[in-house]
């Protein structure tokens, strides 16, 4: 069983390949076999799970590169972490999948895109799937070059091009991080693989762990979109909604989350990289919550949400062995109703000519009943409402904030998650009201493309993936938390959880203060968005959305530290290369073509010529032996 | 009257023979000779079936022959043809030549397959009469006219026979003849073309009168040599070297002279300026045979010659061979930087490459000998591919060997242009090609050996004839197919069989070269 496990991995791979290379050919039928290869995976998945007790199992494949001390193996781990991620990823990834069908049934190429969504799952299962971090490094740099296919569909808007080409640059950053990391463990402690890294680590200088700690921090933060590298997560969106869902909820964003966890045996060993990540994780959710309240693009806020729960995650896993196992749990959680609010909001979209503007719909909620449910649950869940998933797996991570041994840690970042979880409430209430309640704004407008706004429910193949998630996103936290089931499950690969220590703020008390801050963010949300009417204009605004607006100049931020001394730099060097090499390169090409124009005149094709240069020859060979004997 | 030579009452020596060892050569000459009586008695029209019958079965046979030899050879090698009372004979068979049989067999065998395709051309690319006058209206009406000049199977393998005999000779006289057996059919086949008579017969006349040339150098060397050392054998020519009281002058100019008619054959410049215009006359696929098979005889001659015979006088022959090395790199960059043929250019990157196997021929370590022979195995594959592609492109006066006609082939012919640009950047040495282990086991021999001028100068004059195999690359990909350009023929079996033969090999040889390489570093050449 688990030694063809393979075979979870070979399904979507096969059905890259065939829909990719048949072409045309595949039109008719590409979108079933691409759901069909993810089914069978996450049936393969399903039957793995239960034929597992979650110890590691690692099978080796075949020597992927063996260049002599360097021995990587191209090899699979089956263990607790990576059966869950290959759950959520095929589980998820499947619906998502079914959603496209119907999503995507206008498009002309729907077989490619399904092409690219199972090498997205092909990549991802790799990367969770790989006993070593060369392997991960497969699956990282695939997960990468699908985004970049995807987000990049509608090629032909300049915007959808730029935002493909900024995601892959800026997941570039991260990946050298990731890259060095690997370097790194190799020359200290010659290998690569899992087992031997997490053993070795411990004989390592402490300064060497800690670089490699902050370095796969680097490359997490690329995949997550965490701070500094948060901007392209947002820009993402340009692609077609079942890729925004895919990207968040199922692949790509959970990579950093995954490889922090996964890296747990290196993290314990280093505190102030357990710091790093915890200080990114809290910033970051604050960044995405701030950010999130500003826009008025419904995907754009769900980004910006993404962006904000990741920090959670990451908040959680850098707390070491007392959040490790929460974090994938917000993970999973968040893996449900991430998915079912962006398969909404693709809903909502699809029903209103693709518009994103939030100012443009209100009350919706009568014409797409199954859509306004779904997306509600999955409200309910983000923010965290009672009983909910969201409830139970944001609020452990709270109180596992609030019970850092060190007082200033449990306040900082204690007070930074339940902060943003009041943001959260708002912004999301405000996507709420505007979206679904209030006035139908969109009657007396068109669309960019002139028609008349028709908003209708969306097919079953679409409604029907939405009310599955939204089961989840309803009952997923209490069914992990039953009897602490997860955590007990996850604990080959990531150790017991810890109880964490009560804090300073009693542990009983976390999810008054947590829904209470909440419920102030809902409350706040209505009596500005739900009371008042929406002008469909923008309104000026202060300088503090202003800033959310431009992405708290993150952009900006990045454009100064990175991009212009980069184009400085490659300016500087086009410089020297055109004057410099090109002139001495074209130089001697030209010194070399004329020297053959002007020589080949000799090959006159004349014997008698022909003839003298070979007894010009004769006489120097001869010449010179008996020059080289005399002399 | 042979008694007339022999003293009273003496009898005629028997010369003793390993008939298993030389079994090999021995059903290439006899499959030869029975293809001349074909000719003579069989009527036209079944001439073609039978000749190819008969040529095929005996190459195959051939190399039946030599497996079954290699299964069980003796340790270190043998010579035979022994004269009583002598301790060398006449030929040897040892690791060198078997691997270079081997080598000759299955490039002959490719060739072999090119020479009798009859799909491209009806009736295949030989003239059916080649005595008529050229220009002639008779010359351009034949062209036309189904049937071809089928001698030149037979011909095709008394060359071959020429060239087996010719690695393994241990004397310079029967290194001589088997000289003359392997040259003066080709000088007949560069003539036979179908279309373009006239070019093809100035090649004929051309290679002939320069091959005369250099075999009148080849022989004056030899009877210096005899003069020097009292015999032609090589190994009785090496033991002269070291004590011999006769003057010097004779030895190095004999080796000179030698190894003129040696560097003849392998079109190493400045003995080359036969080769690009017989490559470019000859029939495309006789142009084949002799770019991979008499490459590959000339230089196993040359590595026999230099390693048993010279090898104590290498300190005085090696600064000339270097030079003669560069000239060769030299010229072969650089001329094939302004060719506008295609079968020119290739010719000049022969001339290169015999530069680069002279760098490996006058590495006289085992590792110089192991990788000369892996280059010569692959460099034959590759250029008798080359040149099967070649044949390809066609329009309506026969084979469209101008560069231009060659623009844009990938639009129309995605297939034939990959499998070209595979082959060219294996003529130019990129990795995962046949053509970068060859240049890369023969430069680090040289490396080792101590010549690193010599590589550092091969490795330029790689990078330059890398531009002339990349122009072609991107004119067939990236430029505009001309509006009436050749049509790609689709080949028949045989032309198909040879090309992927071909390209199969670089591709295998490229990938795992170890086999190959390791067969050539099993042995020396038997003292």
């Amino acid at each position: 069983m688990i030694a063809s496990s393979w075979l979870l991995v070979a399904f979507p791979a096969l059905g890259a390949l065939i829909l990719l290379a048949g072409g045309r050919r595949t039109d008719a039928w590409g979108h079933l076999l691409g759901c069909a290869t993810v089914l069978a995976s996450f049936a393969y998945g399903v039957a793995l799970f239960f034929a597992s007790d979650g110890k590691p199992t690692d099978t080796t494949l075949y020597s992927w590169m063996p260049v002599a001390d360097l021995q990587v193996d191209l090899g699979l781990r089956i263990d607790a972490l990576s059966l869950v991620f290959v759950l959520l990823i095929t589980g998820v990834g499947s619906l998502i999948h079914i959603y496209a069908i119907g999503y995507m049934s206008d498009d002309t190429d729907r077989r490619r895109f399904f092409g690219y969504f199972n090498l997205f799952v092909t990549a991802m299962l790799i990367l969770v799937l790989g006993d070593n971090f060369v392997s991960l490094y497969l699956g990282w740099e695939g997960v990468g070059l699908a985004s970049y296919l995807l987000i990049g569909w509608y090629q032909w808007k300049p915007s959808a091009a730029t935002a493909a080409k900024k995601a892959f640059i800026m997941n570039r950053v991260g990946d050298v991080g990731l890259a060095l990391a690997i370097f790194l463990m190799w020359k200290h402690i010659g290998s690569v693989s899992y087992t031997e890294v997490f053993a070795g680590i411990g004989d390592v200088d402490s300064g060497v762990i800690l670089a490699i700690g902050l370095l796969l921090l680097l490359g997490a933060c690329g995949k997550s979109g965490q701070f500094p590298l948060q901007a392209w997560l947002p820009d993402a969106m340009e692609g077609p909604t079942p890729v925004s869902a895919l990207i968040h909820a199922a692949t790509m964003v959970t990579a950093g989350v995954y490889l922090i966890a996964r890296a747990n045996p290196i993290y314990n060993a280093t505190p102030n990289a357990q710091l790093a990540v915890v200080i990114i994780g809290a910033f970051t959710l604050l960044l995405g919550a701030i950010i999130g309240c500003a826009y008025d693009d419904i995907k754009k806020v769900l980004a910006y949400s993404t962006v904000s729960q990741i920090g959670y995650m990451m908040l959680a896993v850098g707390l070491g062995p007392i959040g490790y196992a929460l974090g994938i749990m917000h993970l999973l959680t968040h893996g449900f109703f991430k998915a079912g609010l962006f398969l909404g909001a693709g809903s909502v979209m699809h029903g209103m000519n693709d518009e994103v503007d939030m100012r443009k719909f209100g009350g919706l909620w009568r014409t797409m009943p199954i859509t306004f449910v779904t997306f509600g649950i999955g409200y309910l869940a983000l923010i965290g409402f009672p009983f909910s998933a969201g409830y139970f797996s944001k609020d452990a991570i709270i109180a596992a904030a609030f019970a850092q041994e060190e007082t200033w840690r449990a306040w900082v970042f204690g007070g930074a998650a339940v902060l943003g979880a009041g943001l959260t409430a708002f912004y999301m209430t405000r996507l709420m009201l505007m979206t679904f309640f209030g006035k139908r704004r969109w009657t007396e407008l068109k669309s960019e493309d002139g028609r008349d706004f028709h908003p209708h429910e969306s097919p079953p193949v679409m409604t029907i993936p939405m009310m599955i998630l939204a089961i989840g996103s309803a009952g997923a936290g209490a069914f992990f938390v039953f009897n602490g089931q997860l955590a007990e499950w996850l604990a080959p690969s990531l150790g017991a959880l810890q109880e964490a220590e009560h804090g300073v703020v009693p542990h009983s008390a976390v999810p008054f203060i947590v829904v209470g801050i909440s419920a102030l963010g809902v409350l706040l949300a209505w009596l500005i968005f739900g009371r008042r009417e929406i002008a469909v204009e923008r309104q000026p605004v202060g300088a503090v959305v202003r800033a959310a607006r431009s992405d708290l100049y993150g952009n900006a931020l990045n454009e100064a530290v990175f991009a212009r001394p980069g184009t400085w730099l490659s300016r500087a060097l086009v410089y020297v290369d055109n004057k410099g090499v090109d002139g001495f390169v074209n130089g001697l090409a030209a010194l070399l073509g004329g020297s053959s124009g002007r020589l080949r005149r000799l090959q006159t094709g004349f014997v008698r010529s022909y003839a003298l240069s070979m007894l010009v020859g004769s006489f120097l060979l001869v010449g010179l032996l008996l020059m080289v004997r005399f002399a | 009257m042979p008694q007339q030579f022999l003293a009273q009452g003496e009898q005629l020596q028997v010369p003793a023979i390993d008939f298993a060892a030389v079994l090999p050569i021995l059903i290439v000459f006899g499959a030869a000779s029975i293809g001349v009586l074909l000719e003579a008695f069989l009527p036209k029209h079944q001439r073609w079936s039978s000749q190819i019958a008969l040529s095929l079965t005996g190459i195959v046979g051939a190399g039946i022959a030599l497996a079954a030899y290699i299964s069980d050879a003796p340790e270190g090698g043998i010579t035979t043809f022994m004269a009583q009372g002598a301790t060398t004979g006449a030929i040897a068979v040892d690791t060198p030549a078997l691997f270079l049989w081997g080598t000759l067999l299955a490039l002959g065998l490719a060739s072999l397959l090119m020479i009798g395709d009859r799909s491209l051309e009806p009736g295949g690319a030989f003239i059916s009469q080649a005595g008529l006058q050229s220009g002639g209206l008779q010359t351009r009406e034949q062209a036309n006219v189904t049937g071809m000049q089928t001698e030149i199977f037979p011909l095709t393998l008394f060359a071959l026979g020429g060239m087996m005999t010719f690695v393994a000779a241990n004397d310079l006289l029967t290194m001589f003849i088997a000289l003359e057996v392997l040259s003066l059919p080709l000088y007949l086949m560069a003539g036979l073309a179908r279309r373009r008579r006239l070019l093809s017969q100035e090649a004929a006349v051309k290679y002939f009168l320069l091959g005369a040339f250099a075999s009148a150098f080849f022989l004056y060397g030899v009877a210096l040599l005899y003069g020097y050392a009292g015999s032609v054998k090589l190994a009785e020519i090496a033991a002269a070297t070291a004590g011999s009281s006769a003057s010097d002058t004779l030895l190095y100019a004999g080796i000179g002279l030698v190894v003129v008619g040696l560097l003849f054959k392998g079109s190493v410049g400045p003995f080359h300026t036969w080769t690009p215009d017989v490559y470019q006359g000859a029939p495309t696929p006789v142009t084949g045979f002799m770019a991979a098979c008499t490459k590959v005889a000339a230089f196993g001659g040359m590595l026999r010659v230099l390693t048993v015979a010279f090898e104590p006088a290498s300190w005085e022959w090696e600064v000339p061979l270097w030079l003669i090395a560069v000239i060769s790199m030299a010229i072969g960059a650089i001329f094939g930087l302004t060719q506008r043929d295609l079968k020119r250019m290739i010719a000049y990157s022969s001339i290169a490459h015999a530069g680069f196997l002279v760098v490996g021929a006058m590495t006289l370590t085992e590792d110089g000998l192991s990788s000369t022979l892996f280059y010569l195995l692959a460099y034959g594959f590759t250029t008798i591919a080359v040149f099967g592609v070649i044949s390809l492109v066609r329009d309506a006066n026969g084979e469209a060997t101008d560069l231009s006609s060659w623009a844009g082939l990938a639009k129309r012919s995605p297939l034939v242009a990959g499998v070209f640009t595979f082959l060219l950047l294996a003529l130019a040495g990129i990795p995962l090609t046949s053509g970068f282990i060859g240049k890369f086991a023969v430069f680090s021999a040289a490396l080792a050996d101590g010549n690193a001028a010599l590589v550092v100068i091969a490795l330029v004059a790689s990078a330059v004839a890398a531009f002339f195999y990349l122009r072609v690359v991107v004119l067939m990909y990236f430029s505009e197919p001309a509006a009436e350009g050749p049509a790609v023929t689709v080949p028949g079996a045989f032309t198909t069989a040879a090309i992927t033969l071909g390209t199969a090999a670089t591709l295998v040889l490229g990938i795992v070269p170890a086999f190959a390489l390791n067969w050539a570093s099993a042995g020396g050449f038997v003292p």
